[in-house]
């Protein structure tokens, strides 16, 4: 498989201080690339400087061979990177429709507007279902998947989502795992950061573990998963226990 | 709010009732000697319709201007940052403590035939502002727009600005953003500033009768025909009164059941 997105030796920070240090990795076409980590480790501004939020201060970010560090997150959206954020990012007054189609306004065309919903109502039905509710209304479960409705109306070819598991339960949590699936199988690539290192690689194709902002680990999910020292860090001492780490 | 009166200690509690007393009594005795039977003859009486119409026309073309040049002006005070913004926000505020009369002359200063726009404005097109329609609802706009502005200002800085964020997230511009949802996120703040301005604008009286003068049919708002009135047939001024406090009171009360309930909740 050939990368889609490329991170080659990218330092990145805030004010002066970098978080990422000499960062290297890439998100395969067709995957789900799953970074995991601990709190501070530098989930967070990966995802930032791949949506543009946060340049660069060294290397590159490239997506399909071209290079996207530098341009800015409207440019990158454009270009087909669609971020959800972390969570409670639906307009609770709008409803669930109104919502979604917020997800078009880089789309010119009404009528591009209106095919798209179509194609999300087919793949998302809370989209049909509740579409004259309150977006305000829906359980945290559900409003997790309009997020996700609304990222497809650009189309992406790299969904990019910021711990979609971040407060549901376990029942919900299993049901929008399914739906990042759906979009996987839709034909996206997938690259997602997560706290819950088990909902995290029991998806993804393949696993980048970061640590103190540099690529401690990285294969598939299942070798990260079966790896003794991840089990050990991050699992509680066996890959049997269900243990994960607390979250901030 | 639901505690016993137990609750309030009494050196609150003689000052509270008294300052209630002393906003409600003069309504009271507004009422008590309005003379009921003559209200018919009074109302029909000339110029008391015309005074009436002028004031409405007037306090809602302020509104509208207020709202078009005071929700920008509120969005830019609400985001912008530093001592820059203190200035504008300093700037803005001043009609609000300023005397109306000295608001008036000032306008007179700016928009008389000599004034600094006002002459320019005479040679190059003849048209004169003073003593006009125009500038009665100048006046009312000078004097409330601030009200307005510094209500949407306190709107949009509780507005969570998470939803200007994901906005930009989603691709939209800063204006897109502004028109789509922060405005709709803030139009409880914006309506209830714009029953203020209203408000305000409605019983303006001494900027309007500095700059505008005091002309039946052209200038001679109900608060002018109140003060008139008063000169020269005392029970004429309270039936005008009556019906400024009327109209305000049925504006606050039909506005709030429509909007101000949610900007309260």
């Amino acid at each position: 498989m050939s990368a889609l997105l490329e991170l080659q030796g990218v330092w990145a920070g805030y004010g002066g201080s970098d978080v990422l240090r000499d960062l290297t990795f890439s998100v395969p076409a067709g995957s789900v690339t799953c970074v995991v980590g601990p709190n501070g480790a530098g989930k967070s501004t990966i995802l930032r400087v791949v949506s543009g939020q946060v340049t660069p201060r060294k290397g590159t970010v490239t997506f399909e061979g071209k290079r996207i560090s530098g341009l800015n997150p409207r440019q990158i959206l454009g270009l087909g990177i669609v971020q959800v954020a972390q969570s409670h990012s639906l307009f609770p007054d709008m409803t669930v429709r109104e919502n979604v189609e917020m997800g078009g306004f880089l789309l010119r065309d009404r009528a591009e507007v209106a095919r798209r919903l179509r194609q999300i109502e087919d793949l998302f039905p809370i989209v049909v279902d509740r579409a004259e509710d309150k977006a305000g209304a829906l359980s945290g479960g559900q409003q997790r998947l309009v997020e996700f409705a609304r990222c497809l109306m650009l189309d992406p070819k790299l969904v990019v989502l910021d711990e979609p598991s971040m407060g549901l339960d376990p029942k919900t949590l299993k049901n929008v795992l399914q739906q990042v699936r759906t979009m996987w199988e839709d034909g996206r690539t997938i690259l997602l950061v997560e706290q819950n290192v088990r909902a995290g690689l029991s998806l993804a194709t393949r696993a980048v573990v970061v640590e103190s902002g540099q690529v401690r680990l990285e294969g598939t999910g299942s070798e990260v998963n079966s790896n003794p020292e991840i089990a050990h860090l991050y699992l509680g001492g066996g890959t049997a226990s269900a243990a994960v780490p607390a979250s901030d | 709010m639901r505690r016993g009166r137990s609750g309030v200690p009494v050196p609150l509690l003689i000052p509270a009732s008294l300052g209630v007393a002393f906003l409600v009594l003069p309504l009271v005795g507004l009422l008590v000697r309005t003379p009921w039977s003559e209200l018919g003859p009074q109302l029909a009486a000339p110029g008391v319709g015309e005074a009436l119409r002028l004031s409405l026309i007037c306090a809602t073309s302020a509104t509208l201007i207020s709202l078009v040049l005071g929700v920008p002006l509120a969005w830019v005070l609400a985001r912008s940052a530093g001592r820059g913004r203190s200035v504008l926000r300093a700037l803005v505020t001043v009609p609000l403590v300023l005397p109306p009369v000295v608001g008036g002359v000032a306008l007179f200063l700016v928009l008389g035939r000599r004034g600094l726009i006002g002459h320019w404005l005479f040679e190059t097109t003849g048209i004169t502002i003073p003593f006009t329609t125009a500038a009665v609802v100048l006046a009312e706009t000078f004097v409330a727009m601030p009200f307005l502005v510094i209500s949407v200002e306190g709107a949009l800085r509780a507005a969570d600005a998470r939803f200007e964020d994901v906005a930009a997230t989603l691709g939209a511009d800063r204006w897109t953003t502004f028109r789509r949802v922060t405005l709709p996120l803030v139009s409880p703040g914006v309506a209830a500033g714009a029953v203020l301005c209203w408000a305000r604008a409605l019983g303006e009286f001494g900027a309007t009768i500095t700059f505008a003068g005091n002309f039946p049919g052209t200038t001679q708002t109900m608060p002018l025909a109140v003060y008139l009135a008063l000169q020269r047939d005392p029970e004429a001024a309270i039936v005008l009164s009556l019906v400024l406090l009327v109209v305000s009171l049925a504006t606050l009360l039909l506005l709030r059941d429509r909007w101000l309930g949610r900007a309260a909740a």
